[in-house]
């Protein structure tokens, strides 16, 4: 790999062991900043907070990690190999890291990646999980084969429904014989030309928390359809059944329910595109004004698998609403930048209300959207506090 | 006199060769139980296991200092079963009643080899439902731990 020795590999390999004192510093082992939010050691869960994403690409340092496994123990790039089979593919076939970087034509994506669950610690009655706020999003420059064309290379058959996706990470329980986690998506999505199998994250190798030495990266979806560690792809003749494609997993209710229903698994449909969001990303919220009622603000706007067309904020908890300046993307599923100057006609406490609404028209909630048993989709606007002294 | 030195010398040999064989052993005891590799099930565990987490525990302000849980009754079973796989983080960030808590543990039993809990499934369903209740909140909260800071 470029300009990441195996030592190097080899000497960031020993996140999931305990030192003698049972400490490990995220921070350091990660090479986080120092205001990510550690959500869980084990398996590792940090979130940014909303002003440090305020970098059009965001650094590893402040990308957030959802592991729902261990991290692989031994990554032996020599003989790393994907996989590619399944029902519904014409051949098998296995492919080094080396003619996935020779023999397909590389391409490079800004890709917003979204947890599900992000903002899920605001429903009520609360949901399982870990209870990621604002900052489990990101979107980073990923550059990789196109899906397409190992797909193609492979050969499809006309039945193919689903991509499943198989990495190196281990289940929590340490038996051997189960996966962490086992998605994917649809082949329609899999043969969008932004769907990448990506060897590098921000021109550099990836970071072995973030899936080192490959990742399947399907921008605008839930970040759990892009498979970390990954060594194997099928496809699959049918809806993928790997690890976390049912139950309660990265699925919502099919039809609205009240809050704190119980929902069968055969009402609950698997999250595909994310819904339209954004984020106030300066300034940071608490900000006291001291005589200055002017503020320039701005942040991001994404809407899963559409451009956003329009971005508004209040400061009046939405009585009204005013537009702010909105850049088009670099290219399809990134977050698109925005930004507006706000004035604060007197003196008090404020709020900062933001709001984008994607092409087809619909807008974020002011409050918390449907219900769900996991607490999937949480897009309502984003707030930030505001002093005027 | 020579005779007696070299049964001295054989006896001290001997004591020393058992006493070496003794710290070894005990070394490699302690070192196994130290290691505890999480694929080991409960049902694999001594009782002596158990009893030095329970010795071992220090609280502070009402928190087990290692794990991070609320210190109450019940407390020993939530740790000794609730953290072999993942950290205890994962049970302090949620908050569910009885039967919500109920479901995570059918949920990791059948499909996380989450093992039968026996009679300890009550202990541990009154220790989260008293500890990790549900606050009431409303459809969206008052922004909150706000920290102020100036900025011109
Ligand atoms: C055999 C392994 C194992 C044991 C033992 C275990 N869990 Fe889990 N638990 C898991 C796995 C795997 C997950 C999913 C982790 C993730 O997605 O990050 C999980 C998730 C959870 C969650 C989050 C629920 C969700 O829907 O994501 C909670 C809460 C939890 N466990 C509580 C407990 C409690 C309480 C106990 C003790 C009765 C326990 N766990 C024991 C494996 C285990």
């Amino acid at each position: 790999m470029t300009g990441f020795g195996l030592d190097a590999v080899y000497g960031a390999l020993m996140p999931e062991g305990e030192d003698f004192l049972g400490i490990q510093d995220p921070y350091e082992l990660f090479q986080k900043h120092e205001d990510m939010v550690l959500l869980n050691d084990k398996p590792w869960n940090m979130e940014a907070q909303a002003h440090l994403l305020n970098d059009y690409v965001t650094p590893a340092s402040k990308m957030f990690i959802r592991n729902n496994g261990l991290i692989p123990q031994k990554i032996d790039l020599e003989n790393w190999q994907l996989t590619i089979d399944g029902e519904s593919a014409i051949t098998q076939k296995k492919y080094s890291l080396a003619d996935l970087k020779n023999n397909f034509e590389p391409y490079t994506y800004h890709l917003t990646l979204e947890c599900g669950g992000n903002g899920r610690s605001e429903f009520n009655p609360p949901a399982k999980g870990n209870q990621w706020t604002v900052g489990a999003v990101s979107c980073a420059k990923w550059t990789g084969v196109r899906l397409r064309d190992l797909l193609e290379d492979v050969g499809v058959k006309s039945d193919a429904v689903y991509i499943g996706y198989y990495g190196e990470d281990s289940h929590l329980s340490g038996d051997p014989s189960k996966k962490p986690i086992s998605r994917g998506v649809p082949i329609t999505k899999a043969m969008l030309e932004e769907t990448l199998v990506a060897y590098q994250m921000n021109g550099e190798d990836i970071p072995l928390v973030h899936g080192f030495p490959l990742r399947l990266v399907a921008g605008g979806w839930p970040a759990s359809a892009s498979g970390k560690w990954l060594t194997r792809l099928s496809i699959r003749n049918k809806v993928h059944d790997g690890a976390k494609m049912g139950g309660a997993s990265y699925r919502v209710p099919c039809k609205p329910v009240a809050p704190g229903a119980k929902v069968l698994d055969e009402n609950m449909c698997i999250i595909e595109s994310m819904p339209v969001k954004s984020l106030i990303t300066y300034p940071k919220t608490g900000a006291i004004l001291s005589g200055n009622k002017n503020l320039k603000i701005n942040g991001h706007a994404w809407a899963g698998e559409l451009p956003v067309k329009q971005m508004e904020y209040s400061i009046d908890f939405g009585a009204t609403w005013h537009l702010c300046k909105l850049k088009q993307p670099t290219n399809r599923l990134a977050w698109q930048q925005w930004d507006v100057e706000v004035n604060f006609p007197q003196k008090g406490y404020y709020e900062v209300w933001a709001k984008a609404t994607d092409s087809s028209g619909v807008s974020q909630p002011t409050i918390l959207p449907g219900w769900n048993p996991k607490g999937y989709l949480n897009n309502a606007c984003h707030r930030i506090a505001i002093q005027v002294s | 006199m020579k005779k007696n030195l070299h049964k001295i010398l054989k006896y001290l040999f001997n004591i020393t060769f058992f006493l070496f064989f003794v710290v070894v052993t005990l070394l490699g005891i302690t070192l196994f139980l130290h290691h505890k590799p999480t694929w080991r099930l409960s049902s694999e565990v001594t009782k002596e296991e158990k009893s030095t987490e329970q010795e071992n525990r220090v609280a502070v302000d009402g928190k087990d200092i290692k794990t991070g849980l609320l210190d109450d009754k019940g407390i020993e079973v939530v740790i000794f079963n609730c953290t072999r796989c993942h950290s205890a983080k994962l049970i302090t960030q949620n908050r569910a009643n009885r039967q919500g808590w109920l479901a995570m543990i059918r949920w990791m039993q059948s499909s996380q080899n989450l093992w039968d809990l026996g009679e300890n499934e009550k202990i541990i369903l009154d220790y989260l439902e008293k500890n990790y209740a549900p606050e009431k909140q409303g459809r969206r909260k008052n922004l909150s731990n706000i920290e102020w800071y100036k900025l011109d």
